[in-house]
Parts: structure tokens; C-alpha cells; sequence
């Protein structure tokens, strides 16, 4: 169905009795926003996606102060919350975290070069170049924590 | 191939209707026709009282600018061939008041339009009037991509940032500033800030990037207004400073 | 038109900063504690271990700094996606003491166990 044909039921009530004197122009119609815009097209999804990403963000910073807080009260603690994270939800919840964040890490990076305009002797240095320059940096990152967490350190 | 297409138009008469209706025309399908060209058909052939705008036919004046198929796109540059077999729905460019049938309203656009001072603000004004400002290739790179620009407004249908808050200066005003910002020639920088560094300016935009995807141009107003924000921020920061360092 | 925000310019400024870390670190941080570990893949460190890291000063402030700013990431993004995905224009004053609330909260909570 027509974005327009179904707009057409939700004319804007206080419009109606005061402009029928107006001359025909001046009485434009003006379709509404519907709350569910972003189902419309799929780049409005991903985009709320990507927005709602920030959510499990917030999330992983929750798990990580459990964790940590775990350590720090001892051995035990610890074991129970290794425990706890294996439980079914716990472990589906941060599966779907992970898929989130890896949105946003993806997301991030390709977006980053747009903003930054970095100059090599003058010259512009290529937005791919910048892009990757990010990617390598997350790789390195990555192999940093992972290294230390498992028992580098 | 077939040898016709059918158009679905939106019509709006606004002395008789309440909202939008959908009139179906059936056109040639001609490899080499564009969706203006269906219309135009229709115009004179089909029916006379189908009310759209348009004019160069070669992507310049920036007047033919529809929602094609859900997408906004300027129609003397989106071929019927590309929609075969149809049907092909024709609408008027999403987040503007609708006039008559595929005409929109511009004045919101054209108001925020100069607030951004879209030409070369000099300080050293008057008596420039004879002098001329010298440029590098390097220089005019810096901004000619910003240049390409022709008002369509299809960034501004793409854009959920502006159906939503209609006082968001809007992606072509803002890549337009940057594309005086940018100009080697151009002091009116800090001006322009008033109206961009603002909660109406790119603080409003959240990087939905659609309106780069829609521009017909290639001038990326989505990159600007992000380049804008780090601009802006580091402004921001820097106004913090002790006077001496900035 | 509305003037210069600079409380905008810092809100952004800290959700970029936020954003990046994040987008650094917390993927495989997640898919270790969150995934590897609990589904077995690899064996999770020995106690004494993830300790002897977690006392180290350094590490200590990093994390910190971790969760602050990706708290802050999380309060810019959300309270647009609020405000524009749900259209809550009028609720905008609530919505941001909410989320930057969190943060304080959030930062509270980590400064307490990371420190405290
Ligand atoms: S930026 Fe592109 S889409 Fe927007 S008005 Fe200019 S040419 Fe049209
Ligand atoms: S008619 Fe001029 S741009 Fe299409």
C-alpha cells in the first residue's frame, strides 16, 4: 500500500475548519511521521540497530564490573560467577551483546574516517587508508587484552 | 521488453482532497526514457491537470526531484527501462508540504538556506570590489566536491533527522556552508558557526547517512556535517583554554 | 535559531571518545568472559592470575576509564535514539537526566569497585 494512502487517515484534526476560506495553495498537506519510520527502509533498521548497539555497550560495562567485583572478593566469588555466566540466558544475552557490539566496532571504524581529515605532507590521506589504519589498531587491541587475560602478564 | 509501463502517480488536489490519492497512467516504455519523460507524457497526452516541476532535463536545476518507488531520486535521471515491468509509484518528495499532486513546498529550505551565508563573506569588505582572489588546484580541491550541489533537497527527504525535527538546518545547508568554510578566499568561518554549532545545527544530525546515499551529486553531506562536529568540538575546547593559547 | 551549544560539542565529544574504546576493547572482552569461557572453548584464567591483573594500578584506572566513557557513549546514543526513534520531543529534560544519571551511577559503581 501507498505511504500517502495510508497517511490519509491521520490528517491533522486542528487544520481542517479554519483554512477552508484560504485560497486552494496555502493549504499544503503535510503527511506525519509515523513512530515505526525506521521499519520503512532497511537502512533506517541498521541504522537503529547500530544506535541501539550503545545499549548492550552499557550492558558489557555491567557483566564487566560483576566480574571484577568477583575477583576482587576471592577465589570463590569467582567460580560462582564463571558458573552464573555459563547459565543459559546469561550466555545467550551476552551472545547477542557480542553481535551488537561488533556492529558498533564494525560500524565505528568505517565511520571514523569522515570525521577526521588527516594530512601526510600535504597531501589528503585516502578515507580506506584511515579505515584500515582503525581495523589494524582493533586487531592489536584485541591481541593486547587477549594476551593479557590469558595469562601473559 | 514490454512496450508500456504503468505509472502510479500521486495526486493531490488541494481544493477538493483531504490527502494524496494514487491515479494509475499507463506510458511507452522506451529504453531510453526517463521517469520526467513518462510524466511529461502524461501531461500531454494523458491528462493535462498532473502537476510536477522540472526543467533542464540533465540533472542541473535540481527541480525534479520525487520519491520514485520509495526512493528519492531527481526523475530526469532515473530511467522507466531500469523499473520494467512496473508498476512504477510516483510520489512528491518525502518530508515536504505537498502543493498539488508531485509539487512540494521549498520555503522551509529556502528560509534556512541563507542563514548559513552560502557565498564568500570577506572581512577586508569594502573595497575588494576590483581585486582578484588567487587560487591553487590543492585550494580548490578542499571544497569542490561541497560546490556540486544543486538544491534537489532529495538529502533532505532521505533524511528521518529532519521528518522528525523540521527546525534541523538540513544536509545540503550544512555541506554548503562547509563548502564556503573550506574556500581559501572565505573568512566568514567563525559567522557561520552561530548557525551551525547549534542544537538545530549538526548536533541534531545522528549519522544516519542516508542523505549521502540519496544525493545525486556525489557531495557526501553526511561527511561534512560529521567533519563539521569534530570541528565545532575542538572549537569548543579550545574556547576553554587560557586566551593566550588558542 | 537556538545559539552555540557547547554542552552539545562535550556530549559528543565524550561519546566519540566512548565510542572508540568500546569499539577497541569490549568486543573481545565479551567474546572471552562472555562466550569462550562460559561455553568451555577455553579454559577461563586461574584466579590468582585475573587477580594479580586486576590489582595492577594501571589496569585499574584503564577499566575505569572504560566504563566511564563507554557509559557515555551509551547516554548520547540512547537518549537520541529516544528522542528521535520514538519521538519523545517533549520528554527530552527527563530523558537526558536518565541517561546521564546512569552515568553517574554507572561511574559511582566502578570508581566503588575498582578503588574502593
Ligand atoms: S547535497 Fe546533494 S541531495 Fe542535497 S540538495 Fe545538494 S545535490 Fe541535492
Ligand atoms: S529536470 Fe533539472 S535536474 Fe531533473
Amino acid at each position: 500500500m501507498s505511504e500517502l494512502a495510508r497517511e490519509s487517515s491521520m490528517q491533522r484534526p486542528h487544520e481542517a475548519p479554519t483554512q477552508r476560506a484560504v485560497p486552494a495553495q496555502v493549504r499544503p498537506y503535510r503527511p506525519r511521521v509515523s513512530r515505526f519510520w525506521w521499519l520503512r527502509r532497511r537502512s533506517y533498521l541498521l541504522f537503529v540497530l547500530r544506535e541501539l548497539s550503545s545499549v548492550f555497550v552499557a550492558w558489557f560495562v555491567v557483566y564487566l564490573l560483576l566480574l571484577v567485583d568477583a575477583v576482587y572478593q576471592g577465589p570463590d566469588p569467582y567460580r560462582r560467577f564463571l558458573e552464573w555466566s555459563g547459565r543459559p540466558w546469561v550466555l545467550v544475552l551476552n551472545m547477542v551483546a557480542l553481535a551488537f557490539v561488533l556492529l558498533h566496532a564494525i560500524t565505528w571504524f568505517n565511520l571514523a574516517p569522515k570525521a577526521m581529515v588527516l594530512r601526510m605532507q600535504g597531501r589528503r590521506v585516502p578515507a580506506r587508508l584511515v579505515a584500515a589504519a582503525h581495523f589494524a589498531a582493533w586487531g592489536v587491541a584485541s591481541g593486547v587484552v587477549a594476551w593479557i587475560v590469558l595469562g601473559g602478564l | 521488453m514490454p512496450d508500456t509501463i504503468t505509472l502510479q502517480v500521486a495526486r493531490y488536489r488541494p481544493d477538493t482532497d483531504a490527502a494524496p490519492t494514487m491515479q494509475e497512467y499507463v506510458v511507452p516504455l522506451r529504453q531510453e526514457w526517463a521517469v520526467l519523460d513518462g510524466l511529461n507524457y502524461i501531461k500531454d497526452q494523458l491528462d493535462g491537470t498532473l502537476s510536477f516541476r522540472w526543467s533542464c532535463r540533465m540533472g542541473i536545476c535540481g527541480s525534479c526531484g520525487m520519491t520514485v518507488d520509495g526512493d528519492p531520486a531527481l526523475t530526469c535521471g532515473t530511467f522507466l527501462a531500469d523499473y520494467a515491468p512496473g508498476p512504477v509509484r510516483v510520489e512528491p518528495l518525502a518530508n515536504f508540504p505537498v502543493i498539488r499532486d508531485l509539487v512540494v513546498g521549498i520555503d522551509d529550505f529556502m528560509r534556512k538556506l541563507p542563514k548559513v551565508k552560502p557565498w564568500l563573506v570577506r572581512e577586508d569588505e569594502p573595497g575588494v570590489a576590483d581585486v582578484e582572489f588567487l587560487q591553487t588546484p590543492p585550494q580548490l580541491d578542499e571544497y569542490q566536491q561541497y560546490s556540486m550541489c544543486i538544491n534537489c533537497m532529495l538529502c533532505y527527504a532521505a533524511c528521518p533527522v529532519y521528518a522528525i525535527e523540521p527546525d534541523f538546518l538540513g544536509p545540503a545547508a550544512i555541506a554548503l556552508a562547509q563548502r564556503y568554510n573550506l574556500d581559501s578566499r572565505d573568512q566568514g568561518a567563525h559567522q557561520r558557526m552561530d548557525v551551525l554549532a547549534t542544537a538545530e545545527g549538526v548536533w541534531a544530525c545522528t549519522y544516519v547517512g542516508e542523505c549521502t546515499s540519496a544525493c545525486p551529486k556525489g557531495v557526501d553531506p553526511a561527511g561534512a556535517i560529521q567533519r563539521y562536529k569534530l570541528t565545532a568540538a575542538t572549537r569548543t575546547l579550545r574556547s576553554f583554554l587560557p586566551r593566550g593559547e588558542r | 535559531m537556538a545559539r552555540r551549544s557547547s554542552s552539545e560539542a562535550i556530549g559528543w565529544l565524550l561519546f566519540s571518545a566512548g565510542g572508540m574504546v568500546s569499539a577497541l576493547l569490549v568486543p573481545v572482552l565479551l567474546l572471552l568472559f562472555g562466550v569462550v569461557f562460559p561455553l568451555g572453548l577455553l579454559a577461563p584464567p586461574e584466579h590468582a592470575h585475573l587477580s594479580a591483573v586486576l590489582r595492577h594500578p594501571f589496569i585499574r584506572i584503564a577499566l575505569f576509564v572504560l566504563c566511564m566513557l563507554s557509559l557515555l557513549h551509551w547516554a548520547h546514543r540512547f537518549r537520541y535514539t529516544l528522542h528521535d526513534g520514538l519521538q519523545l520531543k517533549q520528554l527530552n529534560k527527563l530523558i537526558n537526566l536518565l541517561c546521564y544519571g546512569g552515568v553517574v551511577a554507572g561511574s559511582s559503581w566502578a570508581a566503588f569497585v575498582l578503588f574502593g
